[in-house]
Order: structure tokens, then sequence, then C-alpha cells
């Protein structure tokens, strides 16, 4: 019963397949499993939407939307409607055509990422042997996309957004990728199905997650913190920087385009919160070896939840860094720590079994963080400033 | 420096979080139409025109001199001043406003109309609920619209009511003792001595 509950989205995919010629099955099933996608993410925006609004306005002691429905819950319905009923905008001298296509593109590329996420078990669209790199190829197509929109529409806000949009996502995409090759480099494959494979097995009830060594925990905050910039979220979002930039990028973008790069910028966070769960909290697998009963699907999207849920939190907490602050932070600390997990990881790699690599990897990473904070923060002061005109 | 003010932050926003839900005096806002906070005594939003007395147009306190029309930073008020003359507070012939209309989409709440008024007539309201589904008509307010009795200016600024008030009685009391002793001065033309000129 458990079996064909946590089967239960392909078996019906099978059984509505089947009442086509067979010749159109194959692309069927196919367009099947984009529906799903089509539909279970927005869905998820949705949610997602609702909960950080829910969530930020408790975090500052308001209660939040509360009058849509019971509790506020159809606020999402009233945003989408009021979305699509608002006026579409495009400025006089803005370049049409391209203003047109950025938001689409973005959805586009955003949603063509999940074709290699291993949502559950036997649930992955397409089983790509290099999953991960054209997962990476497809998230670093939206860097196109987000300067496309600044610089169609010939506006400075907007253009000053896509250029600090352009440099932050490039700086982080490194970071981003090198997070990942540690897992590659245990694993011994790109393709998805395998990384999740390879970290469903437990010992003593445990689950054999990458975050739960030394490497793969540093290299997951190593890879939150890169995505969290990649996806231009707060504290990271300076692309956006309301008090500055009004909106940035997208300025000039009014009803339903707003709204698609709304949603292309949540699917995104889905997204690569979907990747993280995949590479280093081992994916569809079950957190206890007793839980294996419950769906695979189930364990993904909690996963994914919770992962968005400390999005959130993060934003209702920490402040807007400065551009050379973020630029700073990517190149000296993120980037150089992540070369060093890299070889880190090909320490325990080659150590075998027994417990000394586990001493010998975290030591060699925590000496490092405190080596690296410290000569970071060397003659940085802190504290309320003076400015010397205004004295 | 190792990233425990970051967890430190996280901790305090997790306590906000969890804490509004346990404790209601956390929560800062108010449902605004079904609770609304006491009015606030120094807000100022829209000005309206005072009128002593219960009738509004022959209480009127303005006297049309223009000055606040033509002291409006963004000239959103419009005054046209009446042919004849009604009596003021203290009895003296004045003109009044035939017309006095005050734009609200123009109007930004500066108090400058307030500060130069000489005649205590205009003051700053604190109704904000001036929303309208007529565009047009709706947003221009006319004399009749903008003028509000003494009372109800006590009601919303009682300290600066009552000083106005006062200031106002002492002029009257004034000119009021000026008139009687004009009018004892005519009835007896060799009297001496004036009676001081100070009242109240």
């Amino acid at each position: 019963m458990f079996a064909n509950l946590d089967q239960i989205f392909v078996l019906l995919e099978h059984w509505v397949v089947g009442f086509l010629p067979a010749f159109l099955q194959p692309a069927a099933l196919i367009v099947l499993g984009v529906i799903g996608i089509i539909v279970a993410f927005p869905s998820l925006f949705a949610i997602t939407v609702l909960l950080e609004r829910k969530g930020l306005g408790r975090m500052q002691n308001r209660i939040g939307p509360n009058r849509v429905g019971p509790f506020g819950i159809l606020q999402p319905v009233a945003d989408g409607i009021k979305s699509l009923t608002k006026e579409d905008i495009v400025p006089l001298r803005a370049d049409a055509v391209v203003h047109f296509l950025a938001p689409v593109y973005l959805v586009a590329v955003v949603f063509m990422g999940y074709a290699v996420l291993p949502v559950g078990r036997n649930m992955t669209l397409v089983n790509l042997d290099a999953g991960l790199l054209f997962y990476f190829a497809m998230g670093a197509s939206t860097e196109l996309s987000v300067f496309m929109a600044g610089w169609a529409s010939r506006n400075k806000y907007s253009l000053l957004g896509a250029m600090r949009a352009i440099a932050q996502m490039i700086s982080y995409e490194v970071p981003l990728l090198l997070s990942s090759v540690a897992v590659v480099m245990i694993t011994g494959s790109l393709s998805l199905n395998k990384i999740v494979e390879a970290q469903n097995q437990y010992s003593y009830g445990l689950p054999h997650w990458y975050i739960f060594t030394p490497w793969g925990l540093a290299g997951f905050l190593m890879y939150a913190t890169a995505a969290t910039a990649e996806t231009n979220r707060s504290p990271f979002d300076l692309p956006e920087g309301e008090s500055e930039l009004v909106a940035g990028y997208f300025t000039e973008y009014s009803g339903f385009k707003f709204a698609e790069f709304f949603l292309g910028e949540y699917v995104g966070m889905l997204s690569i919160s979907g990747l993280g769960t995949t590479l280093f909290l081992g994916g569809w697998s079950a957190p206890l070896s007793v839980l294996s009963w419950v769906p695979s699907w189930i364990w993904f999207f909690a996963k994914v939840m919770m992962s968005m849920c400390v999005f959130i939190w993060m934003r209702g907490t920490l402040p807007r860094l400065r551009q050379d602050q973020l630029m700073n932070f990517a190149w000296k600390f993120v980037l150089p720590y992540t070369l060093l997990i890299l070889m880190d990881t090909a320490l325990w790699r080659f150590m075998g079994d027994g417990w000394e690599r586990w001493l010998v990897c975290s030591a060699i990473l925590l000496v490092a963080y405190i080596l690296m904070a410290r000569t970071g923060m060397h003659r940085k002061h802190f504290g309320p400033r003076r400015y010397r005109y205004a004295d | 420096m190792f990233g425990e003010g970051i967890l430190k932050g996280m901790a305090e926003t997790a306590r906000n979080f969890a804490g509004s839900f346990v404790s209601a005096e956390r929560l800062t806002t108010v449902q605004y139409p079904e609770e609304r906070p006491a009015p606030i005594e120094a807000a100022r939003v829209f000005p309206f025109l005072v009128y002593d007395g219960a009738d509004w147009e022959a209480g009127m306190r303005c006297v049309a001199c223009q000055i606040c029309e033509k002291e409006c930073p963004p000239k959103c008020i419009y005054i046209e001043k009446s042919a004849d003359k009604k009596p003021d507070y203290v009895g003296k012939p004045q003109f009044y406003p035939a017309k006095f209309d005050i734009d609200v989409s123009v109007c930004m709440s500066c108090q400058i109309c307030v500060e130069v008024c000489p005649f205590e007539a205009i003051k700053m309201d604190t109704d904000f609920e001036l929303a309208t589904d007529d565009r047009f008509g709706g947003l221009l307010l006319d004399r009749e619209k903008l003028a509000k009795p003494n009372d109800y200016y006590h009601s919303i600024h009682p300290t600066e009511a009552a000083e106005v008030d006062t200031r106002l009685a002492e002029e009257k009391a004034k000119a009021d003792a000026k008139a009687s002793a004009a009018a004892a001065a005519k009835a007896t033309p060799p009297a001496p001595a004036k009676p001081a000129g100070g009242g109240a």
C-alpha cells in the first residue's frame, strides 16, 4: 500500500498514457511529466509567498495578510488576479521585443532546470547522465534574462540593477558550482539520480547524507550562501534593492510581466533548494531508516519547503550588504573556502573508512574557517560611524 | 566574527515570530477598519474652516482676506470675496468668502494657511478618510463642506482650541471696552479720563 503511495504519480501517469496508441506513449509520458512540474511548483510558489508574507509579518510583530479568506490563505489568489488585471506598460523608448522576451525567457529557463531534479523515487523527468551540468547550464542562463530586462527597459535603475545582478550572479556562480563538485567527487557521477542513490543508505538507522560529513556540512553552508546570492535573495538582494533602485532590473515591468519575474524568482529559489536537497540532504530519502515507508516525494517537498522557510527566516533577519562587501565576501572568503573544501573532500575520499578522517577533515576546515575569519576581520572597525563633514 | 552575529539575529527573529503568537501585546499593528487607535492631538491632515455658533454661514470666522490663498505653496485654495459685509465676532462688519474651495488632491498638509491666518479661521483637521469615488468634483471641497463648528475644533485639538478661545475672548473684551468707552465719551463729552484699556 505504501509502495503504491510512493509511486502513485508514476502509476497514475502510466495508467493515463495506457489509453493512447503505442507510438504516442513516450511523448505523452514527457508531456504529462512537464504538466506535473508546471502544476506542482507554481502552487508551491503560491504557498511560499503566503508563508513569506505571514512569516515576515510575525517576525516584525505584525499579523500579516488576514483579509482574503480564512486567515488570509487566499491572498495568493487575490495577488494573481490583481497582477493579471493590471495594465501592462511598456516604456516608450524601451526595446519592446527584448522587454517582452526577458520574463518569458526567465520562466522558461527556470522550469527547464526541473527536468533533471529527482522529485521522488523514479520521478525524474529526464534522467541525464550529466544532469548536474545541465542544471547549471540552465541556472546560468537566468543571468541573460536579467540583463535583457535591465537593458531593454532603458531606465537607469534597471540598468544599474542588471549590472549589479550580473556581477553578483557570475561571482557566486563559481562557488555554487565548486561546492557541488565536492559531491560529484565523492559520488563519481554527474547524474542526480545516482547522487541520491548514493545517499539513500543507512547505518544504525541513520542516513548517509553528505551534510553529515565535515566537508558536506561546510559545502552545504557554502552552497546555501551562493544559492542565496544566485537567486538574489536577502541579504544579497542588491540587484533589486527597493530602497535605492526601486525594484532593480524589473522596475519597468508591470502587470503580468512583473508577476512572471516574481514567479521566476520564487520558482528559481524552489529549484535551487531542490538541487541543494538532492546534493547534500539526501534528495527524496528518508531522514531515518524507520521512516522509509513515507512516500519519497513527501520527503523531497518537505526538505524543499524547509529550505524555503530558512530563506524567509534569513530575509527577516539580515540587512542588505553593500556591493563591495558582497564582492569581497564572494572572492575573498567563499571562493577560497570552497576550494579548500574540494581538497578536503579529496582527502576524505582517500583516507579510508576510519575515524581519523573525521578528525583530520573537520580540523582542517575549522582551523581554516577561524583563520580566514580572523584575517578577514583584521583592522576592521565596527560601531557607529563618524563623518568628518558632519562634526 | 565567525558568523555568531547572524545566529544571534536569527534567534531574535525566531523569538519575535514565536512571541507574536503567544502574547497579543507584542503585536504593534491595529486591525484598521474594525479597531482604531485613539486620535492624536497633534495630528494634522487637511484644513477646515471654523465657525462660531450654530449657523455656519453667519458664524464663519473667515473674512476673505486671501492671505492663505496667496501663501499656499501648491496653490490649492480658491477664494472669492463677497460683495456685501457681515458682522464678525466682535460685531465689526467684514467681508466673507462667497466661495472658498480647497482641492484635496493638491493640498500637501503643510499647515501654512493655518500659520498665516490672522483670524483663527482655518485650522487643521484630523479626519484622514477623504477618499472618494468621484475624482473631479469629489476632491474639490467647497466652503459648506469645509465649515466645521468650534465645538468640533475643541474635540480634536482641545489645548490649541482653548488657547485660541481665550485669545479671541480677550480681543472681544478689549473691543467691547473700547466701544463702551467710546459710547460713554459720546454720552458725556467732558469726561476727564476714559477707563483703562486692558479689559478681561
